[in-house]
């Protein structure tokens, strides 16, 4: 069977999907992204479909689900590289896909991933100076 | 006086009958519909809608009837041409058609989007069905328009 | 019917007189020479047919040949410029011709004259329809060309700056055509990699609701795609038509002109345009 490959870049994770997905592999995924983010204590997430041409109103509620799935476990989703064609059709099919954060490429949807972290955890940064200074 | 009356018929110039009874099966069938929409050079977007409005239809064939039969046919109209899709299953049926077709309607755990999201993604939308026997959808997506 | 076989030849020169003395001849379209060879070949097809069978039936093969050469007269006087009166007048003259034959020949049984001369009435009157009927295609066809070469020269695509882009459209929108601009903007959006798209719509003189939804569509696939639209330049009456229409823009960022659109994608950029130093000393 099939698995999308889940790459790992510091806090964050990396997906590539590379083929029109179909409902078993899209399940799969959901499951496999939701177990990473936990084990790896990821606070990001990056979901590239530019080489998906077909998404359907399941495969957009799968989104949804891992967009929401990963809030829970404090960590942001984003998703890049839509292609028009799929964007008019999602728009016409009636699946706006709010609350998931899209972005043009790989590159701007790391900066909002790393904009979105920084935002929330300004708590932690001054811990982490703190820390510092007691190791000095 | 006698009119000569110009008849606007929709004329089938190919068709391909695919049996759907798993998951692989949904992949072929949306390949194929593929295939033909960029035989008749058919645009990308409309491409996508058509696929789209299929990938919805046979995912409700699958999961409601357990599988059925797609016909996938070329279709021309005067100078222009179509693919049709037509769904047929022999499932429970629909008992309220009117509701399934409005959106949010889901009798599973979906965004029951499927039936009206495919209505509007097509130029032509057509649903049979009778409790008990099964349902028969018919889609029709014209190259350019 | 037999006997307008005969009579071909005094068919034709009355109906060429017809024609020539006819005020809305164009002989700067179709030179008398060529009118007569088409007007023959017609004849000699239609005379045919009708001592084959006067059923007018148009639809059946007998008729093909026929209709194939009228339809072929049709298009071309379309495509040439003649007005659809001059066209119906071709074959109006036509008929004139052959009742006025007709009635020189059957001149002592009246009953007989009355009814072949409805059956040539039938006849003629269904060839004009399909004249008329052909002569339109042929119309539109070339309206379709035009159509076709207009929306492809008509929306620019333009980089105002990194990231932003501007597309300016001019001219009536409708449906079909919103349709292609959205295409186009989101195709340009990724080609380019902008994450602004400034749509202009200060040379669109009024939309309707279609066009209107087809607008918010476009605004919302930018968005799904994570990227921004704004809508710059709707004129006061467009404003008033979408109020009145009832349809809601409020979650679309829409700017009275282009430069403000600009303005304000600086600012969501957090770019800033300032006034360079002027004290600077040139060696």
């Amino acid at each position: 069977m099939d698995k999308i490959p889940i790459l790992r870049m510091g806090p964050f994770l990396l997906v590539t999907i590379q083929v029109d997905l179909y409902d078993r592999l899209a399940l799969n995924l959901e499951a496999d992204l939701v177990q990473t983010v936990n084990k790896t204590n990821a606070k990001g997430v990056l979901i590239d479909i530019s080489a998906v041409s077909i998404v359907d109103s399941f495969m957009g509620r799968i989104i949804g689900n891992i967009a929401g799935m990963c809030k829970i476990l404090d960590a942001e989703t984003v998703v890049v590289g839509m292609q028009p064609a799929v964007a008019i059709t999602l728009i016409e099919l009636g699946l706006p896909l709010k609350g998931v954060h899209t972005a043009l490429d790989v590159e701007k949807g790391m900066t909002m991933l790393r904009s979105m972290i920084d935002l929330g955890t300004d708590d932690d940064d001054q811990e982490g100076s703190e820390d510092d200074h007691i190791i000095d | 006086m006698m009119i000569r009356k110009v008849a606007k018929m929709i004329i089938s110039l190919t068709k391909d009958s695919i049996s759907v009874q798993k998951e692989q099966d949904a992949v072929f069938l949306k390949n194929r519909v593929k295939e033909i929409a960029v035989k008749i050079k058919m645009g990308l977007v409309n491409q996508t809608r058509l696929i789209t409005a299929a990938s919805e239809l046979v995912r409700n064939m699958l999961r409601y009837a357990n599988g059925g039969v797609c016909l996938i046919e070329v279709v021309s109209s005067g100078r222009i041409n179509g693919v049709r899709v037509t769904f047929v299953d022999k499932g429970p049926g629909i008992a309220d058609i009117a509701q399934a077709m409005r959106d949010g309607f889901s009798t599973g755990k979906s965004l029951g989007l499927g039936l009206p999201g495919a209505k509007r993604l097509v130029n032509e939308f057509n649903i049979e069905s009778k409790v008990g026997e099964g349902t028969k959808v018919t889609i029709l997506k014209w190259a350019n328009g | 019917m037999q006997l307008l076989q005969k009579k071909k030849k005094n068919i034709l020169e009355l109906w060429m007189k017809n024609q020539l003395a006819d005020e809305g001849l164009r002989e700067d379209l179709i030179s008398n020479e060529d009118l007569r060879s088409q007007s023959e070949e017609l004849i000699n097809a239609l005379v045919g047919n009708l001592s084959l069978s006067s059923s007018p039936d148009l639809e059946s093969d007998e008729w093909g040949p026929v209709v194939e050469i009228l339809g072929g007269i049709a298009i071309t006087r379309a495509r040439q410029g003649f007005s659809p009166r001059e066209t119906g007048n071709f074959l109006f003259s036509l008929k004139e011709a052959l009742l006025v034959v007709l009635q020189q020949e059957i001149s002592n049984d009246p009953q007989s004259l009355f009814e072949e001369s409805l059956k040539i009435n039938r006849i003629m009157d269904n060839l004009s329809v399909v004249t008329f009927e052909t002569f339109i295609k042929g119309r539109e066809e070339v309206i379709l060309r035009q159509t076709d070469e207009i929306a492809e020269i008509s929306t620019p695509v333009i980089r105002l700056w990194e990231g932003i882009l501007a597309l300016p459209i001019i001219g009536t929108l409708d449906s079909a055509r919103t349709q292609v601009v959205m295409e186009n903007l989101l195709q340009e959006i990724v080609s380019t990699g902008s994450s602004i798209a400034i749509l202009d719509i200060s040379g669109v003189p009024a939309v309707d609701s279609l066009v209107a939804q087809h607008l918010m569509k476009t605004v919302s696939a930018t968005r799904l795609m994570g990227a921004e639209c704004i809508i710059s330049g709707i004129r006061p009456e467009i404003a008033q038509t979408v109020v009145h229409l009832g349809i809601d823009l409020s979650n679309i960022i829409t700017k009275s002109t282009l430069a403000s659109a600009l303005a304000y994608s600086f600012k969501i950029m957090k770019l800033e345009v300032k006034k360079a130093n002027s004290l600077q000393v040139i060696k």
